[in-house]
Parts: C-alpha cells; structure tokens; sequence
C-alpha cells in the first residue's frame, strides 16, 4: 500500500513524501527533496567562466580556461556526489529497528542502523536554525547505564527538514508502531 | 515412538526417490490469522502478539526440502535457521548430531521446523509427513517454511501446538522473514567478543541483545559446519560450507609455520631488548645522546613493534589482530623501500658522490653564514646598530664558524667510510635511513643550533633586565614571596643607577634583538626541514595499510554495522527482509549488496 503527499520545506521547496505500508510492523517513508534546477546550475557556471576569462584577459594564458572547466566539471561531479541529497528514507519495523537512508543525487547512500533495544522515543524538538526557529524530527537512544536516560538525540530529514505538518504525519505512524512495540516488549 | 519414525523414514525415503517435491496440501497463499494460544505451554516463552522473526540464509534458498535446524532465542522470538537438514534422515541420529554439536560450541542448536521447496503441484502425503514431523521433534512454535520453485512466492507458518489432543488451541504468528548471508556475518566478526573462560557458557547468549545474539549463534556454531550434504554420514546438512569448505592452502601452511617461527624471533628480540636495556647505556653521557638522536627512538620502536607482533600470545580481539596486521605491512613495506634506496644509492655510486660533495657544501654554508654575520656587522636593512656591540657579537660568531670549518676539514677523509655505513643501515627500513638523515643535518647545523642558542641566552638576559629595571623606574618590585609586583620605595643612588642601566639596555636592544631574530630564523629553517623528514617517518610508521588493503578487496571484514531491505511484497504473504552487513564507508563508494535470492 503505497501513497504520496507533497508538503514543503523550510525554505519554501517542494517536498514529496512517500509513504508504503508493508504490513501493520513495518513502515517505510521516503521523502524526496527538490532537484538541483538548470537556473542555478547555469548561474554557478556562468560565474566561473566570466571569472576565468577575466583573468585570461590579463594573464594571456589559455590554461586558466581549460582548469577553469576541468574546476567546473569536477566541481560539480562532487557536489553531487558529496552533497546533493535526492532522497531519505525512514524505514521502522517493529522489534527490529529503524533504519535512516540518504541518497545522493550520483547514486550513493549512507544507511544508518539503529536497534530497537537503544531506541527511547521518537519526539518532535525544536531547534534555533541561523535566524529561524524549526521544527525536526528525532530520535532519543536509551542510555545503557540509566534506565530512563537520554544517551544521544539523533535528528532525522537533516537534508530536507520538512515542516511541521510533515513531521506529524511521520511522528504518528512511528508512535502506532512504538507503542505496538511496547506493549509487546514489556509482558513476560 | 520408534513405530513412528520408522514410518516416517520410510514415507521420507520414498519421497526422495520421487522426482517431484510435492508440498504440504494446505497450501496458504492467505494464512487465516487465528487468536495466539491463551496459555501457551511453558517450553517456548515468547511474548504474545509479538511478531516471530525467522533469520534465513541466502545458501539456503535454492536447498531441497527437509528440516530446519538452527536456535530459538526467546527473548526476541526469533529463530535463526542455521542449516537444513534433507531426506532421508533417521530423527535418531538428527537428535544425536545437534546433541553432539550443543556439547561441543555450547550453542543451544535445536530442529526448528520444516523446510518445503516444492514444484507446482502439492501432494497430500508429504502434508501428512510433516505434520508428523512435528510430532517427533518437540519445538515450540514449528516452522513451515514454504517455497515454489522459481517463483518469488515464499510462505511461512508459525504454530504452537498443545498436541493431538487439543488442535483447537493451537494458534498462528505472524511471521517476518529475513535473509541473511551466513558466510559474511561470519566473516564480519560483529559478534561481540568471546567469552572469558570463567564465566558460565549458558548465559552469555543472554547478555547479547538483539542482533548480537543472532551474530554470536551464527559465529559460534562451527561445529554445525563441518560436515555437509555431500559427506557420507548419516545426516546430509545444507549451509554455507556445502558447496566446499571453504579454505585456503597458505593460510594453512603459515598457521601451521606461525607457531615455531615466532618463538624464535621472540627470543631473539628479547635478547637484543635485553641487551640495549643493560647498564652501561643509562650511564648519563650515552643516555642524553641516545635521547637526542632520532634514530635512536626510531630503532626502540621498531624493537617495540617487532615484539609486539612475534608474540607467542594470540590477539584477543579482532581489533588488536588488526593492529598487529597493520605493524606487520608497515614494517615489510618499510624494509622494501630500504632496499630500494639502497640498490638505488649503489646504482649509481651516490655514497662516493655524496660524500665528494659534502664537504663543499659544508665550505658554502659556512661561507654565506660569514657573509649574514658581514651584513649585519654593517647597516642591515638601513637600521644603525650600535658599533661597539656589533663588532663584538659579529667576531665572537665569525670565530665560531672558523672553528666548525677546521673541525670539518679534520673529518674529511672518514666522511665516506661513515657514509657507507649509514646507507648500509637503508636495510633496516627505510624509515631508518631518515632519521639517520635527519640526524646528520642536525650535526651539520650544530653551529647554527648554538648561534640560536646564544642569540636567544643574551636576549632572554636583556629581557629580564629591562623589564626588572623598567619596575624599578616605576618604583615597584617583584615580590617572590606573594609572586606579585609590589610598590618599594627606593633610595635616590639606587634610582639613579637603576635608571642609567635602563637607559643602556634600552639603546642596545636593537642589536641584540636583530641577531636574535636572524638567528632564531635561520633555526627555524632547518627545524622545519628536520621536521618533514620525521613526518615522512611518521607517515610510515602509522599508515594502516592492512586496514586500507582490506576495505578494497575485503570490504566485509571492516564492518560497521548492518542494514535492511524490504523485498518484493505481496499481500498475504510474510514480509521479506535483506540483512546485508553495511561497511563503514570511508571511501565514497555505492555499498556492495546481495543478489535476492530466489
């Protein structure tokens, strides 16, 4: 069962969330950020360029064109390799874990694991962002020696950072399967 | 009993001898979910309503049907299958192997269910069998794992039986499937570390939680893997080894080899260790030299290093395995290079032409020193310096380097003997070879070392001197009692002395401070070069190159944790899992996964 909602992000950017149910334990939401557009793709590149053939006006030498296009093509092979976040995933199935994906935009992804003996809670914190004040969505991992406590707060969607009305359609679905999980754990 | 399984060898028997494997006629696409047994019996103590999660592996997939064998971890109701046991099988004798391999890996291994790997059409008699299989092996909940040839399609049962008496409590989990692949998670090592010998071997499975504990079933089960489906024994197993042990020829031959060669090389290294800490070098002229020459705290840890890794004690962890592979490459790595050097030097005769151009070397520098010292006896940078002191700091340092020059010129015709030498040292590594270069430029420049420290003697004495008598001409005093600066009334003969001293140091400070600086600059210049060389030697000394070789050939070795993929999912059927061991990733590549199996 599968169904996708478009919310936006902080700044304004359109997001699209996906959501798939396997099955009543497992949950998968994936969450696609906004593409890299042609308009600042060109602006970066015109920029570089109109610089290098400023120097190559002073300096006469042609290989500041050629490493001015070999900057921008490796430049730009990086940044989607490195930085470039299309898509996170959340994937949470109960009495396993909850998985975070992130894929670049080159086809990478780094995948984080976390068990569901360390997870605590999945909670909604406010944060200070440069001038804003945001909302993101966490998760808080169990500290081995005190019960109750809070070892690590690991926050999700850093790439995206949805808002709020996102975050609460994820922050639901996860506390069903929390509280499934839970309820389950804790008899004998 | 015995009637019973006889018979229940024969049906299996004949089922094998039938080219088709037929599967169990209640065949379910849709598993009708009845209510979990109230009062499930006190053998299997899982939490109701908790979904069961049964750990398959890949190899598994494509096996013929039979049993599934593996362990029952209660705590998080999952069964990790570890092989699959085919017909024709005696229970007897199934029973007396997984009782062999409990006693021998202390691993609680147990039939979990069955195993049904079927064509199209299902036949009623090996529904029957089964069934009756149940019987014979209690496990609470029974496994049915079911699967169609070629197609995607797997289903899954769990049941808790009271026995034949009571079907109508009987009750069905839901059942979550996941694949794993048996020879990376070995592989891996992402169990947590083996026991110590004195704690009891039946709880500490029960401190592992969660994946730990499939991790530590999987690495601790051996004995479960030696002997296949292709062995003559009485029981055909079907797991990661069955295609062939998996082994290799030289990491036999030197396990087998490791062990005498070690103890030689660790008496060995524990003589010469012995004999550098004897007393004669702590006497206190030796032990500073040794403390000043590079080469020598090179040489203590290459000593150290060679000890650690020819020790006869075996790596407790898989860290300290990876850090005495890593001295090891380090070390070989090192001793290459040297050689190297050495054939390079010998090549082409470098030593002679060294040591030809080492002395006119040593004339030049001396050569441009004197010319610096010319300068700054003058005007230097247009600044008038005071004449007086000048003359005197720029002879006392112009006869310093007449001295060095002479003693060189005395030493000329050792220079290539100790040179060859020094090359000859290449063999013991190349990191050796640099320090033993860096050591040389230290003694070349001793001069230039002891300018700086005069420099920086005379300027330090004018500091404190300016900056007491500059108190005094503010009427205060430094109190060494309270370490604080006091007020102190002073006499006029005392005020008027201290203030003409001021007045002096003052107008000389110029000078002092250009010949500090000139001098504390051309120090830094060979500190810096000094400073390369032993970062090259560092750089040689640390780079885990095993570590580095592993994360391109054997990326599984270094992992990090593990990761999950849903597989194709169709309603009705178990929800199908990946586990695939993720690495840590410093290399910016697309993690290496598994095919699906089936």
């Amino acid at each position: 069962m599968e169904d996708e909602q478009s919310f936006s992000d902080i700044c304004g950017g359109r997001l699209a969330l996906q959501r798939r149910f396997y099955s009543p334990s497992c949950l998968e939401f994936c969450l696609s950020c906004p593409r890299i557009t042609l308009r600042s793709l060109t602006a970066v590149t015109c920029t570089v360029w109109l610089a290098a053939y400023g120097l190559f006006t002073l300096c006469e030498n042609t290989m500041i064109l050629s490493a001015a296009i070999f900057i921008t093509l490796l430049g730009l092979l990086g940044y989607l390799h490195f930085v470039k976040i299309d898509h996170e995933t959340l994937l949470i199935i109960d009495s396993l874990g909850i998985q975070m994906t992130s894929s670049y935009a080159s086809g990478k992804e780094s995948t984080t694991f976390i068990e569901m003996g360390q997870v605590n809670d999945v909670v909604i914190n406010e944060a200070i962002y440069m001038q804003k004040v945001i909302y993101y969505l966490c998760i808080l991992l169990k500290d081995p020696v005190e019960p109750h406590g809070i070892s690590q707060v690991v926050p999700l969607f850093q790439s995206a950072k949805p808002r709020l009305d996102c975050l609460i359609e994820v922050y639901r679905s996860c506390q069903d399967i929390l509280a499934h999980q839970k309820a389950t754990s804790t008899s004998p | 009993m015995g009637l019973v399984s006889r018979g229940a060898a024969e049906a299996g028997r004949g089922a094998a001898s039938a080219v088709d494997r037929p599967g169990p006629p209640d065949a379910v696409p849709n598993p009708t979910p009845t209510p979990p047994a109230e009062g499930a019996d006190p053998g299997s103590s899982r939490s109701p309503g908790m979904v069961l999660k049964a750990f398959f592996p890949t190899c598994c997939a494509s096996a013929d049907s039979g049993l599934l064998v593996g362990r029952w971890v209660p705590e998080q109701s999952s069964a990790v299958v570890l092989a699959v046991v085919h017909f024709p099988f005696i229970p007897i004798q199934v029973k007396e192997l997984l009782a062999q391999v409990q006693q021998a890996s202390q691993v609680g291994v147990t039939v979990l269910g069955t195993w049904c790997h079927r064509r199209q059409e299902p036949e009623e008699s090996l529904g029957h069998f089964l069934e009756g299989l149940g019987a014979i092996f209690s496990h609470r909940p029974w496994f049915q794992l079911c699967r169609e040839r070629g197609s995607k399609s797997w289903s899954c049962k769990a049941t808790h039986w009271q026995g034949p008496a009571s079907p109508a409590a009987s009750g069905e989990d839901q059942v979550m499937l996941i694949f794993y692949d048996q020879r990376k998670v070995l592989l891996s090592q992402l169990h947590p570390p083996t026991a110590l010998p004195d704690r009891q071997a039946g709880d500490t499975t029960a401190s592992a939680g969660g994946l730990a504990a499939v991790f530590d079933t999987v690495a601790r089960s051996e004995a479960l893997f030696q002997s296949d489906r292709f062995d003559e024994g009485p029981v055909r197993l079907s797991h990661w080894q069955s295609e062939g042990m998996e082994a290799s020829i030289l990491v036999e031959l030197a396990k087998w080899a490791a062990g005498p060669v070690c103890l030689f090389l660790a008496c060995l290294l524990s003589l010469i260790s012995a004999a550098s800490a004897c007393r004669v070098f702590k006497l206190w002229p030796l032990s500073f030299i040794w403390s000043k020459l590079s080469t020598c705290e090179q040489l203590r840890h290459r000593l150290e290093q060679l000890t650690l890794i020819f020790s006869t004690r075996k790596a407790e962890s898989p860290a300290q395995l990876m850090r005495k592979a890593n001295m090891l490459v380090s070390v070989l790595l090192d001793v290459a290079l040297g050689l190297m050097l050495l054939s390079w030097l010998h090549r082409k005769d470098l030593i002679g032409q060294l040591a030809d151009a080492l002395i006119p070397v040593a004339d030049r520098v001396a050569e441009e020193l004197q010319h610096l010292l010319q300068w700054l006896m003058g005007a230097p940078a247009g600044l008038k310096m005071n004449r007086a002191l000048d003359q005197v700091l720029g002879r006392f340092f112009l006869y310093h380097i007449h001295l060095w020059i002479s003693y060189i010129h005395l030493m000329s015709p050792f220079i290539e003997r100790i040179l060859w030498h020094v090359g000859l040292s290449a063999c013991l590594g190349l990191t050796v070879a640099l320090s033993i270069l860096s050591d040389i430029i230290a003694l070349l420049t001793f001069h230039i070392y002891c300018f700086y420290v005069y420099g920086a003697r005379l300027y330090c004495l004018k500091i404190h001197g300016l900056s007491s008598l500059w108190r005094l001409f503010r009427g205060k005093k430094w109190n060494v009692l309270r370490q604080r600066v006091d007020s102190c009334s002073y006499d006029l003969d005392q005020l008027f002395i201290g203030t003409l001293l001021f007045t002096i140091l003052v107008f000389l400070l110029p000078t002092t401070a250009l010949y500090y600086l000139v001098f504390t600059l051309l120090r830094l210049l060979v500190v810096a070069v000094q400073g390369l060389i032993h970062l090259l030697v560092d750089l040689i000394n640390s780079l885990p190159l095993y570590s580095l070789g592993l994360r391109l050939c054997r990326p599984y070795r270094l992992a990090a944790g593990v990761k999950f993929r849903v597989l194709e999912h169709e309603t009705g059927r178990p929800l199908r899992l990946l586990m695939q061991v993720s690495i840590a990733c410093i290399l910016p590549c697309s993690s290496k996964g598994l095919r699906e199996p089936g």
